[in-house]
């Protein structure tokens, strides 16, 4: 699996900073989240719902930040060292998912502070990949199939 | 009053405290990474050989008995830990097999941590990726998560055995 995956990449392979700047935007949207009064709480929490939901149904290279950084940020940078993998990434926004989904809940139910606490734990790893290009929600695969 | 009084001149939301840690815990976090990943270090099956009790190659062995037989490098063998979602692996499999190509007796080996949770477990790994330098006699002797640079696998991998 781990050869045709990286067969596939060298092919189709992405643009590292394209994930890490889309990371970046998600941490603008959870900083809204967590800072905002409700009811802008609540969008802000949808909102982000939203986009991890498209970036693991449809792929990182089909997520409104793609067609941002693919618009506004690419032609600005020059070539990347090298291509990435899009599934790694893929699977993170997954994991973002699962956490914004207990917070839209619980902001939903009213547990104002799980709900928080869910965005905070979700804003570490879109704060990781951001600054760091390191990408906490693949390393939880492993340790899932681990353990599981 | 006890403890300290920690509002500032506006007191910050539960919301706000959140955000601060949340961005605190991850820079931390982020730092710690960038300097100890790649960075091998010496592994528990490194100690001195005695006579009455000849060292058992726990960790080629538990390769072996997950693998099947393969080559072990005569000097070293680069052991790489990988999974599917893993963006840094294919940066360490370049740099391992360059490592391989250009070092005599050294062979780099990859293994799909997915297919093979036995050893995952039995080795304790639990990033991706891992690597494990192995010594020309199956023992393990470092190991480095994360992806190392060229210079940090060369300092690895042990010096040439004169007697040999």
């Amino acid at each position: 699996m781990s050869e045709t995956s990286s067969q596939t990449a060298t092919q189709t392979g992405i643009d590292p900073r394209g994930p890490q700047f889309a990371a970046a935007l998600t941490v603008v949207v959870i900083l809204l989240a967590l800072l905002l009064p409700q009811p802008w709480a609540l969008v802000a929490t949808v909102i982000q719902t939203v986009l991890f939901a498209i970036g693991t149904g449809l792929g990182v290279q089909r997520t409104p930040h793609a067609w941002l950084f693919k618009k506004f940020v690419r032609p600005r940078l020059g070539a990347p060292d090298e291509l990435e993998d899009p599934a790694p990434p893929r699977f993170a926004q997954g994991v973002g998912l699962a956490f914004l989904v207990v917070a839209l809940a619980a902001y939903v139910l009213g547990a104002t502070l799980v709900a928080q606490i869910a965005l905070g734990l979700a804003l570490v790893a879109a704060v990781l990949n951001a600054v760091f290009r390191f990408c906490l929600g693949c390393e939880i695969y492993l340790l899932i199939r681990r353990f599981a | 009053m006890t403890g300290p009084d920690l509002r500032f001149n506006s007191p910050m939301s539960t919301g706000a405290w959140v955000a601060v840690v949340a961005i605190a815990v991850a820079l931390a976090f982020g730092l710690f990474r960038m300097l100890s990943d790649g960075r091998f270090r010496g592994t528990k099956e490194l100690h001195v050989p005695h006579e009455d009790h000849p060292r058992e190659p726990h960790a080629w062995d538990a390769v072996t008995d997950a693998l099947g037989e393969t080559e072990l490098g005569a000097r070293a063998t680069l052991v790489q830990f990988s999974s599917a979602f893993c963006a840094p692996c294919r940066a360490t499999r370049r740099i391992l097999a360059d490592v391989a190509e250009i070092v005599p007796g050294v062979v780099h080996l990859e293994v799909d941590a997915e297919h093979h949770l036995d050893l995952v477990r039995r080795l304790d790994i639990l990033r991706t990726p891992t690597t494990l330098v192995i010594d020309g006699g199956g023992f393990e002797i470092a190991r480095a998560s994360g992806a190392p640079r060229k210079e940090q696998v060369l300092s690895a991998i042990p010096a040439m055995d004169l007697e040999s």
